[in-house]
């Protein structure tokens, strides 16, 4: 289809448009994490900081914890991925090949449990922990993590099961294979790739996560980085732009590195996933 | 549905194909309870306790044992004018953000599907919002409307209109403030689902349509909206769900303030249940909110599912 020259140029302008409203805001905190103090006191802020400094990354290290905070998001990232793919991964194939009323339920759960305000599930969830002693623990915290990772989980994982060709299961079944061989040999490797996109967007989820993370954590040796950012905005509002900005840009990093991996498995599986149900 | 016969296939066909049904079906359970036991333990579960939750008097750190109080929670959220004062900044929240974010994720995915170049740079900046902590997304842009260290105060200055101001403290601007943070911080998802809808409208009867001399907004109107329609109407559906129940953004960048203006429900029921301990009164808000919700959004799917080819 041929599209005129005016049209192109209005094409192209509206996607610089688009660029410059998305990079923007992310620019300016780069460039904010690398201002000092007198730079970011100035009336006139600019673009490029006129001398830059590490001095930011330095003093948020040193206000708070941070490398802790990382460990923690960490473990429960990495507990949360792991757990929900571990789980997720057999009940996927269940609901792709199986249509019992199992599959139909499961499958309504993942979509109503979308519709849920976290504040409802969260007063119970935080009563029934803290009975169990998993209030102010990473354990705790990733439990929480794996059922709320679940959903989406579920959902990436029965549009990979899909595309396996159930054909190839079937001619295993015909050399004589079991059941169990059949899984662990023939469909798993083929479906390894969307389990760690799966995983790896897991990660991703939990390591950006919040509200549980604020509600289930008291202590800051136990916090993760979001919780941990938040406290270098004073009570009043006021913070200290710089180090804020230091600690915002390198929480951000491994999560943009790991999406970056995965950008373009994510929006196959999330495609997989819609066209096929 | 094929691929349930294809997969049941196998089974009859292998040896010793007695019991192989029952096996199945045993094999299927075993399957499906890593998964099925933590979600009903730790969101089933916790759902209906939440909703039982909401007819008692629970109390963070009390002795007395909490007792039934019938729908007392609900009758005092009826004359609690702060509540609802929340909720319909919920809703002036949930709308202004979902809509343009449709909007602006239309336009972002009709140019993406273009033949353009730095097609693989948009597409890869559109993405980077969805990777951020919303925690991130907040103080970036708490620096950005910062009044004398921010961007945009600065930019104004230079364009000459004027000094600029607190937008984040401001009683009028807050809330406009923080939907525009909303709308940026949102727009990826809504472009990635919109992109691969469109991905799927059939390019021969596009090209059909324009031999037959229809212009651009027929074409959309007429080819590309109708295949569009249900991947869009899921989207817009899942985000307002979502924006009424967001928290991390508004947290970060207002907490609420100034003076409520944009203390969005959850916000709310936050602080009842976790500042003041009043955990029976905030799950009666949950209650509240997942009803009305789910009220707005049947009689939303109902109306556009019945709205026909104009929608």
């Amino acid at each position: 289809m041929r599209t005129s020259p005016g049209a192109r140029v209005g094409q192209y302008v509206a996607l610089l448009a688009y660029l410059l409203f998305l990079a923007f805001p992310f620019l300016w905190l780069i460039s904010t994490a690398f201002k000092p103090p007198q730079e970011l006191g100035n009336l006139h802020p600019t673009w490029i900081p006129q001398d830059p400094t590490l001095a930011n990354f330095r003093q948020a290290f040193d206000e708070q914890p941070l490398l802790r905070a990382a460990l923690n998001s960490l473990l429960a990232a990495t507990g949360a991925a792991v757990i929900a793919v571990l789980i997720a991964t057999p009940m996927a194939y269940v609901m792709a090949r199986h249509r019992t009323r199992l599959a139909r339920a499961a499958t309504g759960w993942v979509v109503v449990s979308q519709a849920f305000p976290f504040v409802l599930v969260i007063i119970p969830l935080f009563l029934v922990l803290k009975n169990l002693r998993l209030i102010n623990s990473v354990p705790g915290l990733v439990m929480v993590y794996v059922v709320w990772a679940l959903p989406f989980a579920l959902w990436m994982l029965v549009g990979y099961v899909r595309a396996v060709p159930a054909e190839l299961e079937e001619a295993a079944a015909v050399d004589g294979a079991g059941r169990l061989r059949t899984l662990v040999s023939v469909t798993a490797p083929l479906l390894a790739p969307g389990i760690v996109a799966t995983a790896l967007f897991a990660f991703i989820t939990a390591w950006n996560e919040f509200f549980f993370a604020l509600v289930l954590l008291k202590t800051p040796e136990k916090q993760t980085l979001p919780v941990i950012l938040t406290h270098f905005i004073g009570a009043e509002g006021v913070a200290d732009l710089g180090p804020l900005a230091a600690a915002a840009f390198l929480a951000t990093l491994p999560s943009l590195i790991v999406f970056a991996v995965i950008q373009r498995r994510i929006t196959g599986g999330m495609l997989a996933g819609a066209v096929k149900s | 549905m094929t691929l349930v016969s294809e997969a049941e296939r196998p089974v009859r066909r292998a040896p010793g194909g007695k019991g192989q049904r029952r096996v199945t079906d045993h094999g299927a359970w075993f399957l499906v309870l890593p998964a099925l036991i933590p979600i009903l333990i730790l969101s089933v579960g916790p759902l209906l306790y939440g909703i039982l939750l909401a007819f008692t008097d629970a109390q963070s750190g009390r002795t007395q044992p909490t007792q039934w109080i019938g729908a007392l929670n609900f009758r005092d959220l009826l004359q609690d004018t702060l509540f609802w004062e929340s909720f319909r900044i919920g809703l002036v929240w949930a709308v202004g953000v979902t809509v343009p974010q449709f909007l602006l994720a239309l336009g972002l995915a009709l140019l993406l599907n273009q033949d353009l170049r730095l097609r693989w740079l948009a597409r890869a900046l559109a993405i980077v919002p969805w990777a951020m902590p919303e925690v991130v997304v907040g103080i970036m842009w708490r620096l950005v409307y910062n009044p004398d260290a921010g961007i945009l105060n600065e930019t104004l200055r230079d364009l000459g209109l004027g000094d600029g101001r607190d937008w984040l403290s401001g009683i009028g601007t807050a809330l406009p403030a923080v939907i525009v943070v909303g709308v940026w911080a949102g727009m990826p998802q809504t472009t990635v689902a919109l992109l691969a809808g469109l991905q799927n409208t059939p390019r021969e009867l596009h090209e059909a349509a324009a031999i037959d001399g229809a212009g651009a907004w027929r074409r959309f109107r007429t080819v590309t909206w109708p295949a569009l329609r249900p991947v869009a109407l899921a989207i817009t559906a899942l985000n307002f769900i979502w924006n009424f129940n967001a928290f991390a953004l508004v947290y970060v960048l207002t907490s609420g303030g100034p003076g409520g203006r944009t203390r969005l429900p959850m916000l709310f029921a936050y602080e009842e249940a976790f500042r003041y301990g009043q955990f029976g009164y905030a799950a009666a808000m949950g209650c509240v909110m997942v009803a009305v919700i789910s009220i707005l959004l049947a009689v939303f799917l109902v109306g556009r599912l019945k709205g026909g080819d104009d929608a």
